[in-house]
């Protein structure tokens, strides 16, 4: 009894914390008021069948973008506290140790779990009605990555509370993050939570590469793609080749604390530098791999509230293709300090710096697009344009982070911070927010409020400059990133005071913007054309939300832009709408991706605290899934018949 | 299969051989490359050898009996297995190159 209770209080239950507390409580509370709200309103069985087993692409969107929000406010959480702790020396908000469990936490989730989650959530809900898909090529796979990102986030939430937060920060590096120095179960969480959300994202990448590649409309030639289907064709293809790397790297650290091997630690033969090798040959793809989706979704909305084609399309592409390629030959900027010589650091800072020419391409691109067009100020524009400006100043900055010399006292300090959260938050978050705007209504059926949007808006522009733009100058004066508080004499107190009003400002921005999602969907406009925006590609065509077989009858869709110029001819959208009518095969529904993906969750969190009896339970569950869809899982889908195509048709005004 | 059209993930056509004798092959290269670095006392450089041989009867595994390569396709198959290729060798020259510390 006593060993049962020494083991909770010790190794099990995170104790000792007054936030930890909090946090058991708010949990607890939260998941009886979820039970609660759920049997009252007898949603039980709404939840399974429309949700929780759907394998339509855009509700897995739309639960990957409800995610992908729940994270950004507990790593914005994180980043207040961090803030808050800093914005006066000597303050005991946190202790270094808790400290240190933060920044690795906010880290991993915002690029991991919030940025990611985000973006497959976009693709998932634009680029197959963007192509004229039905749905993606593998809606199962689609569900359990989906599924798997979800368990992998439950997954590292936990840690805080059960077991203990990872705090070799989201780089994870060795030998701080082997055993040795790193005891604990912390560490095991990360490795663990993020090897299941990367074989999802491994998934998606295959399955959206696919669906772009073998479902276009007919006539829609590769050329002719939207801009951000292109870039997630682009983004998959990086995703397919980067995360192996990733995998393997997990596996091994995995392997080195858990089963006592010695792939890093230096006593025993093995290279700790390997893993910063490992880290960054997928961590700078990784870079691409959140960016390129956003420069997509701010070339539609560029293009569709300036009433012009986009300028330089194959510009664009190509571009982007070049981008692709020298993403995987410049990881070594993040290690130029770790000891290679000059040849190798020239090398790596050379290729860095190339990468500017095709992405100032694309601004110069976007520019010309918005030259001498009629602008039309919506929200989802703002956010667009504002990115031009704020991202150009962390390109910038980065391109003089790429200078291996000068590196060597940058390297590590705050200005590396305010760099890549001006290119992450200017470039990804600023993107994300422009396209939840802009497909709002595509998901929804109604509009965001414009007014609420715009004062979200400029509370987070103002507040993101304020915060971010004093750390160039702090980082320049001598103060390092992950320290968890500083001395008053060293001249760094009202900087640091002046972030932290930053940092809250865009804390308020983002309650304006949960009040703006509460308040739109009573009061919002309603959608009722499917076209709000007077877009231009093919998503448009279809009525909002668009139904569960997307489409009803295919047009032609030739030509960049096509639905735009359709619009243009004469008759041609109502002689494509009056097309025959024939009956629609879709895939059906299955609880297996979800029952599966929490035997992925009970394995790893047997890993995690080395119970491996727990992990095969797990492992063996997930195989006898495999096995019985390989074998008795016909999967024959189902057909919609005409009539109901009519009437869903007929019930949203296009008959 | 119809273009557009849900893909089947399952619509393959009678017993999947290929991937059944790839599933093997990949697993007795794997566990003799383990036997031959675990069990047999050579010298380091003729076990890297051997390892290597063994590596890339793999590949030749991987792309003949999981990636289709056999099946033509044209532009795609043969872009993306160059870049694969240039990906792979950025990867391991690159990482040759960056540790050897100093020497450069
Ligand atoms: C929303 C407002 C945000 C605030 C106030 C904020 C604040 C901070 C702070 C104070 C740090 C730690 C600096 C240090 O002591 O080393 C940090 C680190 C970091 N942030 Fe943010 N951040 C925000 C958003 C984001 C976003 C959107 C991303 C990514 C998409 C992001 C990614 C990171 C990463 C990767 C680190 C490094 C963690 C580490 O050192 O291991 N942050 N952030
Ligand atoms: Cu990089």
């Amino acid at each position: 009894m006593d060993q049962l209770m020494h083991f909770l209080t010790h190794k099990f239950f995170v104790t000792g914390e007054p936030m930890i507390y909090g946090a058991d409580v708010a949990i607890a509370v939260a998941t009886i008021g979820i039970l609660f709200v759920l049997t009252y309103f007898k949603k039980w069985k709404w939840l399974w069948r429309e949700w929780l087993t759907t394998v339509d692409h855009k509700k897995i969107g739309i639960m990957y973008i409800i995610a992908a929000i729940l994270m950004l406010f507990r790593g914005g959480i994180d980043g207040l506290l961090m803030r808050s702790q800093l914005s006066f020396p000597g303050l005991k908000l946190l202790d270094a140790q808790h400290y240190n469990e933060i920044f690795t936490t906010h880290g991993t989730i915002m690029i991991l779990f919030m940025a990611m989650p985000f973006i497959i959530g976009m693709i998932n809900v634009a680029m197959p009605l963007q192509i004229g898909a039905r749905d993606v090529a593998f809606p199962y796979l689609n569900a359990i990555s989906f599924w798997l990102f979800f368990w992998a986030a439950m997954l590292l939430n936990l840690s805080f509370v059960i077991g203990g937060s990872p705090d070799a920060g989201w780089t994870s590096y060795t030998p701080l993050a082997e055993n040795g120095l790193d005891p604990g179960l912390g560490e095991n969480f990360y490795l663990l939570s993020l090897q299941i959300t990367g074989i999802g994202t491994l998934a998606s990448g295959v399955n959206f590469a696919v669906t772009i590649l073998k479902m276009r409309a007919p006539g829609m030639k590769l050329m002719h793609m939207p801009m951000f289907t292109w870039s997630t064709l682009i983004t998959s293809v990086i995703i397919v080749f980067a995360f192996p790397v990733l995998t393997v790297a997990l596996a091994m650290l995995t392997i080195d604390r858990i089963f006592g091997a010695h792939f890093f630690t230096s006593t025993a033969g093995g290279d700790p530098m390997m893993w910063a090798n490992l880290f960054w040959v997928w961590g700078h793809p990784e870079v691409y791999i959140v960016i390129l989706p956003a420069f997509g979704i701010f070339s539609e909305v560029m293009s569709t509230f300036s009433g012009k084609r986009l300028f330089g399309y194959s510009m664009m592409v190509w571009s982007m293709v070049l981008i692709s390629a020298l993403s995987f030959i410049v990881w070594v900027h993040h290690f130029f300090t770790m000891g290679a010589g000059p040849a190798v650091n020239s090398f790596f800072g050379v290729s860095t710096m190339l990468i500017a020419i095709p992405t100032g391409v694309k601004l110069f691109n976007w520019l010309f697009t918005l030259r001498h067009s009629k602008i039309r100020f919506t929200v989802a524009h703002m956010w667009a344009l504002a990115f031009i400006p704020n991202f150009v100043i962390g390109g910038l900055t980065g391109v003089m982070l790429a200078v291996a010399p000068a590196d060597y006292q940058y390297h590590n300090s705050y200005f590396l911070i305010a760099h890549f959260h001006y290119v992450l938050i200017a470039g990804t978050v600023f993107g994300m927010f422009a396209g939840l705007h802009y497909w709002w209504p595509k998901m929804f059926g109604h509009i965001l409020d414009e007014k609420l949007g715009k004062i979200a808006f400029w509370l987070w522009m103002v507040g993101f400059n304020v915060c971010f733009f004093p750390m160039y100058f702090v980082g320049l004066q001598g103060m390092t990133r992950r320290m968890y508080t500083y001395p008053a004499n060293a001249g760094w107190t009202s900087l640091n005071f002046i972030e932290t009003i930053g940092a809250f400002l865009m804390g308020i921005g983002f309650i304006v913007m949960v009040w703006m999602i509460i308040y739109s969907a009573r009061h919002g406009e309603r959608d009722v054309t499917g076209d709000p925006w007077d877009g231009r590609t093919m998503e448009w065509m279809t009525s909002s939300p668009a139904p569960e077989y997307n489409f009803a009858t295919l047009p032609d869709m030739s030509g960049i832009d096509r639905f735009w110029y359709m619009k243009q001819e004469k008759g041609a959208v109502e002689k494509w709408r009056k097309q025959k009518i024939e009956e629609i095969h879709m895939p059906d529904n299955s609880g297996r991706p979800f029952i599966m993906c929490v035997l992925f969750f009970i394995a790893g969190f047997g890993l995690c605290f080395e119970w491996i009896w727990l992990a095969i339970v797990g492992l063996a569950g997930i195989l006898l899934f495999m096995v019985l869809r390989s074998l008795f899982d016909p999967d024959e889908g189902h057909h919609i018949p005409v009539d109901v195509i009519e009437r869903t048709e007929r019930e949203a005004g296009r008959l | 299969m119809e273009k557009n059209q849900t893909a089947h993930s399952n619509s393959h056509h009678g017993f999947p051989w290929s991937h059944v004798i790839g599933f093997i092959l990949s697993l007795v290269l794997t566990v003799a490359a383990l036997w031959i670095a675990l069990s047999l006392n050579l010298s380091a450089t003729s076990t890297m050898v051997l390892i290597i041989i063994l590596a890339i009867f793999q590949v030749f595994v991987q792309l003949l009996m999981f990636m289709h390569l056999r099946e033509q396709e044209g532009a795609f198959q043969i872009t993306a297995i160059s870049f694969g290729f240039f990906v792979a060798i950025a990867v391991v020259a690159g990482s040759i190159w960056i540790m050897e510390y100093g020497l450069y």
